[in-house]
């Protein structure tokens, strides 16, 4: 007999998300997520100075803060013609590359590691035989026996206290928790390292950015922070890069495929079926051929055939989302009006449009970037996956679940850190060319622009028509939404809908299992709903430049 | 959670009855050469409760969350495992769905008149534009803070409606305080400095009281003096020294931004005092005029921010 089980809200996400499942026989047979909160940032965008868009957008979200910004800033430099000089460009990679070295490693061990990790039975740990753990998985610094000791005691302390705090009225215990107790406390530890690391990331990102979050160094036509381009800034940047990269590769890494170790029958679930990737960091000024991460589409888990990307191709459905109309119209075309009805799982349940690229619901983020970069022979990303699948003694085949999403999201951290280095040179050798233009300037005329980014959640879209020097339309199809979006005028699953579909769930009133998954896509719900101008009732073309 | 109920809770599972647990301490206070009636005192400092912190979020973005989590002396670590007890966030709890649901309800009943609500993000008013559990968020914000000690909205949304409430406020986007109707502390920005957030909670918790408000309830401690009385770049805007182009020779050598949008001399907030980061930057030292983000309306009252006023 079917069970109904609603969780809302989740937490340890950015935004406001609600799932249902219908659990038969201990799995999920079907599942429907839904986006409970609605801005309009669109809306609110349009008639303003086109300058300004990027400063509204990054407040998109302020977990992936900066990519909407810079999302904007291209698209609006793509209207106006406007080509970014060099070093423009190489430091708005380079924010974007210490975005995504804040992200993920936060995304893993503040929102996702307590889905696999039991910190209460951390406090069952030998702190010796845990130090020997932590030397047999990696190089991680502060692992001895008087380290971990130290984080036990004070794990003790704080329970004992009887003030859980976030840690209260949780799943501990669980059947589906596999980690011994050496690999709980290992954990524990590095989410209080990862804690105290992340406010360094964030300190990479501000010695270009301003301030992180939500960097103020952007504009239209390149980056104000041209003075930051000195000895000290980047001697700076350079060496807290050290810092950072070594806790990715010593820490974060080591831990992903540790903690994986454990849980190889996740290679079997949570898995979709086809991936979109858009690329990012272009090298030069021309995309996509000089995109570090590739742009491609995979279809049915071919990774053989990676196809090309065209935008025409991407429509966003409204027969199951809180708008008029059962459209399915491309971004730019069409009616639709925010108009709110009951939740009803059967009818209409979400704040998110669905989107579908060539009719398909396609997975976007870190899984989608590394399956694209591995079937387009990008070497690093080869490498790496290889080396991976080969460490846990798992197939290919396990990518495409929860467990290869997860390690996706590291091995993506991986990569850039390691590119990262490379740009920190290349922005050497520019200065000491003298090369060091940040900003070109231009002249205003009406036209279309798009700019299309891979960010830490995945393919996003930005989208603006400018009239009259005013932003007369403005469109953002977001990650989030291609993952955590409803079913289509087709009926198609969203892919976090698909994902769950057979989900083993132990006990359904503790739905670890469905925490598992919907984490695993690092939903940003404040990203992902959006809405086409209700005003002018028009969707304007959109060119493919 | 009450001295009380911690006795309880704790000493009995051990077999342990509050009456020996106070002699107990009663021996301690003899031994630190203290009268006998210091007992219940000791009692009390043994057994004291980290306050209890409830973080509600509404139509937010996370970033005043994320700004938090930035801060150092105490960090995020220290000041949830030593100084806080933050029993409800959504953003980094365990729990989910009903679980979670539970411990805001048992969080705001136990601990009723005594607990801290940090909010961020504002409460959108059109029926159905934000839900948490199948409740209207407003519905949410009128029960908890009711019970609260004191609220203290974080971020410009909360404070003054922010980013959704920006014309033409597509979602009836509202403050906490215009809202409900009710008092609260405003730590403005978008987001606010990790600084002047967490040293608001350090001050209620430490010193016991709540720092000194101006007349929009912002600390008078970061917001009483505007970002052009504190910039570095401010001798230059006396010397009539401006940047004209992002990029040009004064753009670089630190000429004043005034000529490119900078909202400075109309903005209350300490940025570049304290800067962001831990001293790493703020806006105006990375070439970038200051957007007035501490203030109500900014997003329709300072924009366009690129041309000066």
């Amino acid at each position: 007999m079917a069970n109904r089980i609603v969780v809302d809200p989740i937490t340890r996400l950015e935004g406001h998300l609600r799932i249902e499942v219908e659990v038969e026989n201990g799995k999920v047979k079907n599942a429907w997520s839904s986006g409970t909160l609605f801005r309009g940032i669109e809306i609110i965008l349009q008639g303003r100075d086109p300058r300004d868009a990027w400063l509204f957008t990054q407040r998109a979200c302020g977990v992936c803060t900066y990519v909407h910004g810079l999302a904007s800033v291209r698209c609006v430099d793509n209207a106006l013609d406007i080509k970014v000089p060099n070093m423009a460009r190489l430091l708005r990679n380079i924010m974007m590359g210490a975005q995504y070295l804040h992200d993920h490693p936060v995304h893993f061990y503040a929102l996702s590691a307590l889905d696999w990790v039991d910190v209460v039975n951390a406090l069952e740990a030998d702190p010796k035989k845990t130090a020997d753990l932590a030397a047999a998985v990696g190089t991680a610094p502060g692992s001895g026996v008087k380290e971990f000791e130290a984080v036990k005691d004070r794990l003790k302390a704080f329970v004992a206290g009887g003030q859980l705090g976030p840690f209260a009225n949780a799943y501990w215990g669980h059947s589906a928790y596999k980690l011994p107790p050496e690999a709980n406390l290992m954990a524990a530890k590095h989410y209080l390292d990862l804690l105290k690391m992340q406010v360094k990331a964030a300190q990479l990102h501000a010695i270009f950015g301003a301030k992180n979050p939500h960097i103020q160094s952007l504009t239209v036509g390149g980056v104000t922070c041209g003075a930051d381009l000195n000895a000290d800034r980047v001697a700076h940047f350079m060496f807290l890069l050290k810092e950072i990269k070594s806790f990715i590769d010593n820490v974060y890494v080591p831990d992903v495929l540790a903690v994986a170790g454990f849980y190889k029958d996740w290679g079997a679930i949570g898995g979709t079926t086809n991936f979109l990737a858009y690329g990012e960091f272009p090298q030069t000024d021309m995309e996509p051929d000089s995109l570090f991460l590739p742009r491609g589409v995979i279809f049915d888990r071919d990774i053989n055939s990676v196809g090309p990307v065209d935008p025409g191709k991407i429509m966003e459905h409204v027969r199951h989302s809180w708008y008029e109309g059962n459209g399915n119209l491309h971004p730019s075309k069409g009616e639709t009006k925010p108009q709110y009805t009951k939740l009803d799982v059967d009818d209409r349940y979400s704040w998110l449009k669905a989107p579908r690229y060539d009719g398909q619901a396609c997975e976007v983020g870190p899984l989608a970037r590394l399956l694209v970069a591995y079937g387009s022979g990008h070497p690093q990303a080869k490498a790496t996956v290889d080396h991976a699948l080969q460490t846990l003694d798992i197939p290919a085949t396990a990518l495409f679940s929860t467990l290869g999403r997860t390690a996706a999201r590291a091995i993506n951290t991986k990569l850039i850190a390691d590119a990262m280095v490379d740009w920190t040179n290349e922005m050497i050798e520019l200065i000491k060319k003298g090369d060091t233009k940040t900003y070109q300037s231009y002249e205003w005329k009406d036209g279309m622009g798009m700019g299309l980014n891979d960010v830490p959640r995945g393919a996003l879209g930005h989208w603006v028509d400018v009239k009259d020097k005013k932003i007369n339309n403005y469109q953002m199809v977001v990650p989030s939404t291609w993952n955590l979006g409803p079913r289509c005028a087709k009926d198609i699953l969203g892919p976090v809908e698909e994902a769950l579909i057979g989900t083993p769930v132990a006990d359904p009133k503790k739905p670890l299992e469905v925490l598992r998954t919907v984490h695993s896509f690092d939903p940003c719900i404040a990203c992902a709903v959006h809405v086409i101008d209700p005003h002018t009732n028009e969707v304007y073309k959109v060119k493919v430049l | 959670m009450s001295r009380d109920e911690f006795l309880g809770r704790n000493a009995e599972e051990r077999g342990i009855s509050r009456r020996d647990f106070v002699k107990y301490c009663g021996l301690i206070a003899a031994t630190l050469g203290f009268p006998v009636t210091m007992a219940e005192k000791v009692a009390d400092a043994m057994t004291a409760a980290r306050p209890s912190v409830i973080w509600l979020a509404f139509s937010e973005c996370t970033g005043c969350a994320e700004s938090f989590i930035r801060t150092t002396y105490p960090s995020i670590g220290d000041l949830i495992l030593d100084v806080i007890s933050l029993d409800y966030s959504e953003t980094i709890m365990a729990a989910a769905g009903y679980q979670s649901e539970e411990l805001l309800m048992d969080t705001a009943e136990k601990n009723n008149g005594k607990f801290y609500c940090i909010i961020d993000g504002s409460l959108p008013t059109k029926e159905g534009y934000g839900m948490i559990a199948g409740r209207p968020m407003i519905d949410i914000a009128r029960e908890v803070t009711s019970k609260a000690a004191a609220t203290i909205c974080v971020g410009t949304c909360s404070s003054f409606g922010g980013l959704p409430a920006a014309r033409p406020n597509p979602s009836g986007a509202k403050s906490i305080q215009e809202s409900l109707g009710i008092k609260t502390i405003n730590i403005p920005g978008c987001p606010p400095n990790a600084i002047n957030m967490v040293a608001t909670v350090v001050h209620a918790v430490v010193l016991g009281s709540l720092p000194a408000l101006d007349d929009l309830s912002r600390p008078l401690f970061a917001y009483g003096q505007t970002i052009h009385d504190r910039c570095q770049r401010r001798a230059a805007y006396e010397a009539g020294y401006f940047a004209k182009e992002f990029g040009d020779e004064g753009h670089l050598s630190g000429y004043c931004l005034y000529e490119l949008g900078c909202r400075g001399p109309e903005t209350y907030n300490n940025c570049p005092s304290v800067k962001f980061n831990q001293g790493i930057s703020w806006p105006i030292q990375a070439g970038h005029p200051c957007i007035g983000c501490s203030e109500p309306d900014f997003w329709d009252k300072m924009t366009p921010f690129y041309v000066a006023k």
